[in-house]
């Protein structure tokens, strides 16, 4: 006997007039919205329960992966929930080393269009490529990180990961720990966290911290900079560990990844500050034991494995509902 | 724009009393059965045979849900997609008899659609259709297996079908809508 998960974890009904074209960034999302992304992720997530998972939604639908930065979990996972819903998918990556500011893009984004791609799914080592890309195609674009910008759909993956454990994201406090001034996942997950009503907590040291987030006073209220460790974690529902690059230790911005660990790794015992039903995420991929133990990546408190998983049906559901009005 | 009542409160009760007693009659093992509602009004309807089911006979027919949207034949021509919800069958469809439930049988593109996204969970014994209302003008070569009323109806007007557990009140409308239709209404008054 088969059983499909059936736990409706939030507002089933949200129903808005959904006009995107285009996921560029996510800071212009109403709280309906988010709410009718993840309500559509929740059905795109019975699809993967099947044995054949695959539905004609999007048959004869072209859709491109240009990725200009390396990619495994994000790119594997458009690729997927594109070929899930059936569309024909393209995979190209030419080398940024080839690629200058804009031009360069513009004439790629135009053979795209010619070849007849109805979607294309962008990353880009530089911020506003996507609504570059917006203003100057006719085909549907999807930011899949730009720069230190924004990653749209890896905040929608986290709501809706949070919403399937907390029900309400709304008065949680969540703690995204690590290097928050580099991070596009922050950024986004600051702007889209903030709009669903959660107090976030920013935790790291100084030099990886923002100079200035969120110029508007609804997202000031909402967000404050903890430099102790313990006392960012104490009482948190969610803890959010960023990838530390390797790159902002040649600049000087730490001192050294030792110094680091003793000050910020998630650890188990720092953990205990949280709440003890708190759950622990990471955008992927992890350094081991360097910005979060181990340990703590194996425990019943991490949902970094269902993060990739949960990813695969957001990008479905963004993918369907991008479509509409492209017909 | 005109409407009436073709069917009230008490008109459904005992139609899906009928249809359950039909069910019951032409299927000998019940326990093999699975009511699988069309979203959004063939589920309310699908669990009321099946309560009705269980209090003639005692047999509990699990009751499933199917959302077919993603399988409609009008996604690549319609410039508004449907909203997606669950699909939920509380049983494994493989060899059972799946009743597929819906409030109107029309066009019948929806209950190929449903078909189409039925056979992608499992392969059933048998896929049959029960529908509460039959207006004709069928574009498939479809028919349904248990119908509660035939309803001959024109492509101008619109049967609405109101339940208690969506719409809060139980009734079939037929509704004048085409503008046309309403001039001549007043011109013949």
């Amino acid at each position: 006997m088969r059983q499909f998960n059936t736990t409706p974890t939030h507002n089933i009904d949200a129903e808005i007039n959904w006009s995107r074209r285009h996921l560029l960034d996510i800071d212009s999302f109403s709280r309906d919205e988010f709410n009718y992304v993840t309500n559509t992720a929740l059905a795109m997530q019975e699809i993967l329960t099947r044995p054949i998972k695959k539905v004609p939604a999007l048959r004869g639908k072209t859709i491109v992966t240009l990725f200009y930065e390396p990619s495994t979990r994000t790119r594997g996972s458009f690729e997927l929930a594109a070929k899930h819903l059936s569309a024909d998918v393209v995979n190209l990556s030419p080398p940024a080393s080839s690629i200058t500011k804009g031009e360069n893009l513009r004439d790629t984004l135009r053979t795209l269009e010619v070849m007849g791609a109805d979607t294309i799914i962008l990353r880009h080592h530089m911020a506003g490529a996507p609504h570059f890309a917006a203003r100057h195609a006719k085909s549907c674009i999807i930011n899949a990180g730009d720069g230190w910008h924004a990653h749209p759909t890896q905040t929608l993956l986290d709501i809706y990961t949070i919403q399937k454990y907390k029900k309400n994201v709304e008065g949680l406090k969540i703690v995204i720990l690590g290097d928050s001034r580099h991070s596009r996942v922050a950024r986004s997950n600051i702007s889209g966290l903030t709009r669903m009503g959660a107090y976030i907590t920013l935790c790291g040291p100084p030099t990886l911290l923002p100079f200035s987030i969120g110029r508007n006073d609804s997202v000031q209220s909402m967000l404050k900079v903890e430099l102790d460790i313990n006392k960012a974690l104490d009482g948190a529902d969610v803890v959010i560990a960023l990838r530390i690059q390797k790159e902002r230790q040649k600049a000087g911005l730490i001192p050294g990844i030792e110094e680091y660990i003793s000050g910020y790794q998630l650890t188990g015992h720092r953990l205990k500050q949280a709440k003890p039903d708190a759950i622990v995420m990471h955008p992927g991929p992890v350094n081991e034991d360097i910005e979060i133990s181990m340990e703590v990546v194996r425990c019943s408190q991490s949902v970094i494995d269902e993060q990739v998983a949960n990813g695969i049906a957001i990008r479905m559901a963004i993918l369907y509902l991008i479509n509409r009005g492209n017909g | 724009m005109t409407s009436k009542v073709i069917l009230n409160n008490e008109d459904i009760r005992r139609t899906l009393a009928r249809m359950a007693h039909e069910i019951i009659e032409n299927n000998k093992n019940l326990n093999n059965i699975i009511l699988v509602g069309m979203r959004t009004r063939g589920v309310p309807i699908a669990q009321r045979l099946a309560d009705n089911i269980k209090s003639y006979e005692g047999i509990v027919i699990p009751v499933g849900v199917l959302d077919f949207s993603l399988y409609r034949d009008d996604l690549a021509s319609r410039n508004f997609y449907p909203v997606v919800r669950q699909t939920r069958i509380p049983a494994s469809i493989d060899d059972s008899v799946v009743i597929l439930v819906d409030d109107v049988l029309y066009t019948g593109r929806s209950a190929r659609a449903a078909m189409d996204a039925l056979i992608d969970l499992g392969r059933p014994a048998a896929i049959k259709l029960a529908v509460l209302v039959d207006r004709g003008h069928r574009e498939l070569p479809l028919r349904a297996d248990y119908v509660g009323k035939n309803i001959p109806s024109a492509h101008s007007e619109e049967i609405k079908v109101r339940l208690l557990e969506v719409d809060g009140i139980d009734q079939v409308l037929i509704e004048k809508t085409s503008p046309g239709a309403e001039v001549n209404t007043d011109a013949a008054v």
